[in-house]
């Protein structure tokens, strides 16, 4: 039902590396999964709605006042690679 | 009677009464949790406890919970406190704030002892995802705990904490509870503010109490509800979480939901259940089939639903903010080598399955149906609770499996969770309570109600509890 192209292009749409073992693993998965998930496509499910949220919620704001944020030595403190100012990555080619 | 066999409840009592202190407690259970032999924790921070033992026995008037000890799922940030969502993706993570049900439970009076196991990001159903260790199961240390939260069940159930808190997006807080032999709730969707728990699936996360009475669960719910600037979908609560005193169920009508009591439950816990409800007419209840057609569609609409909420959180994991990063030349690489090398096997499967229902071409089929599948499940709940006022059901259609029984089945893993995920589709708030055994193992009943309806479904369940007498000690403990 899944192919392996179909498998390397959804791994690569959520920048997974996959090796080539987990990918043949993973296509029978998914496939045996969906089989189970199919049954929701049978289901007569004309007129209804979907529901994005179970508690209807509408419009939360809150005061436009700043308040202080996390301080940027906190936020950085976590990260692999961080200079003075910022999260450091590699290139981007 | 040691300090450990005491209830939450019971230990503030005996604090209050001079009969014990904090740092006395939390010395008992860091002790417990020393001799581990079920692996419950992942992080203790005895340093931590103990001082804040010491503050709060100092006080010259204590707090609500008087310095009694808990356990938080590692899914829970704790400020300074390794929290890694039992992922390598946050190995040595130390949060720079704290959960808001965390920091609640810390300004009444709580002292965390530390972070328990739990499948990474909460997607499993035995705690055998963990990237770290397996958890065993008190009653048997050859089964598994449930999960996700099979950690924070295990450390209450072992008399490691006399509670703690779990995560719930499918039946991750009621399942562990139920074959740990245990109380778990899930509350109503919003009830508590999410801030600080590190997201599975948003629409259907959320905090709760594991604890081995129906007071104490209600006691921890009642210091953690309520609105938080920090989640917009947190609610206000009025008039608050009273403590359930119910000892009968006198005029309540009781609905068993006919499609979670067929085929694939156990006949052990069919049997645990029957008795159970017999009990529930004893009390003064009425019990009457009812019929939830789209039941059994859930388990489908769920793995639509949650992997596709999944694939998106989890797409911050990336290793440039937290955690370890596997380097590489460029960007890309980095991105799919760090996520390849460190997610573990039911999170990338999940991330996949979530990712293919959202891609284009096949977003209508998958999600938009879950989607509209999730409003039918809604108006089901809603037409069963004109007619009756909770809903009963097993909270697993099995007792505690062997560990290695389900992890090369992954929709047979996915199975444990039947009867607690149409609840969670429709945000409804729901019990489990220890109810009997079966092989030697415990059974839960899950007891479910409309949205806001905890204060009668903890009154029901602790009229239950009372009648139904459960000893939750696991054959052998020594406390």
């Amino acid at each position: 039902m899944i192919d392996d192209e179909t498998v390397r292009h959804v791994a690569r749409l959520a920048r997974l590396r996959l090796s080539p073992d987990e990918e043949k693993v993973m296509r029978e998965e998914l496939s045996g999964i969906l089989e189970h998930i199919d049954a929701i496509r049978a289901m007569d499910l004309d007129g209804v709605p979907p529901t994005t949220h179970v508690i209807t919620l509408e419009n939360v704001v809150r005061p436009d006042v700043p308040v202080p944020g996390l301080p940027r030595e906190e936020a950085l403190r976590e990260a692999a690679h961080a200079t003075d100012e910022g999260f450091g990555v590699p290139r981007m080619d | 009677m040691g300090l450990r066999d005491l209830t939450a409840t019971g230990q503030i009592a005996a604090i209050r009464a001079g009969e014990t202190s904090s740092e006395e407690l939390v010395d008992a259970h860091l002790a417990a949790i020393g001799a581990d032999d079920v692996d419950a924790f992942l992080a203790v921070d005895a340093e931590g406890a103990r001082e804040r033992a010491r503050e709060i026995d100092a006080m010259p008037e204590r707090p609500p919970l008087a310095g009694v000890p808990i356990g938080i799922k590692d899914a829970l940030s704790v400020r300074d406190v390794v929290t890694t969502s039992g992922s390598r993706m946050l190995e040595g993570f130390r949060p720079v704030y704290t959960a808001t049900c965390v920091a609640r439970l810390e300004a009444a009076g709580a002292v965390v002892v530390g972070k328990t196991n739990m499948d990474e990001f909460a997607m499993g159903s035995s705690t055998e995802n963990s990237a770290f260790k397996n958890t065993l199961n008190p009653w048997d240390h050859g089964r598994v705990p449930g999960g996700s939260s099979g950690g924070s069940a295990a450390a209450v159930a072992e008399r490691q904490v006399p509670w703690s808190l779990g995560s719930d997006t499918g039946g991750s807080i009621r399942q562990p509870a139920a074959l740990c032999g245990i109380v778990g709730m899930k509350p109503t969707y919003g009830a508590i503010s999410r801030y600080g728990l590190i997201a599975f699936a948003s629409s259907l996360d959320q905090v709760g109490p594991l604890a081995r009475s129906v007071e104490d669960a209600a006691l921890l719910l009642q210091h953690m509800v309520g609105r938080d600037p920090m989640d917009s979908t947190s609610l206000e609560w009025p008039g608050g979480i009273v403590a359930p005193t119910a000892t009968d169920l006198s005029g309540m009508r009781v609905g068993v939901v006919e499609e979670l009591m067929g085929e694939g439950i156990e006949p052990g816990v069919r049997a645990a259940i029957d008795a159970a409800l017999g009990t529930v007419e004893e009390l003064g209840g009425t019990v009457v089939p009812v019929s939830l057609p789209s039941a059994l569609s859930g388990l489908a609409t769920y793995y639509v639903l949650a992997p596709a909420e999944c694939s998106a959180n989890l797409a911050r994991f990336d290793g440039i903010r937290y955690g370890p990063v596997a380097p590489a030349a460029n960007l890309l690489d980095q991105y799919e080598t760090t996520r390849g090398d460190l997610f573990g096997p039911e999170v990338k499967r999940r991330i996949m399955l979530g990712t293919f229902a959202l891609a284009s071409g096949y977003y209508d089929q998958y999600y938009g149906r879950a989607q509209r599948v999730r409003t039918l499940m809604g108006r089901e709940f809603a037409r069963a609770f004109e007619q009756v006022d909770l809903l009963a059901s097993p909270t697993s259609p099995t007792v505690a499996f062997p560990l290695g029984d389900r992890t090369a089945d992954p929709y047979a893993m996915y199975m444990a969770d039947v009867c607690t995920i149409p609840v969670s589709l429709a945000g409804l708030p729901a019990i489990s309570i220890p109810c009997g055994l079966a092989d030697g193992l415990p059974v839960g009943l899950q007891l479910a109600g409309p949205a806001f309806s905890e204060n009668a479904l903890l009154g029901a369940a602790h009229a239950l509890e009372g009648a139904l007498a459960f000893d939750t000690r696991p054959p052998g403990l020594v406390t």
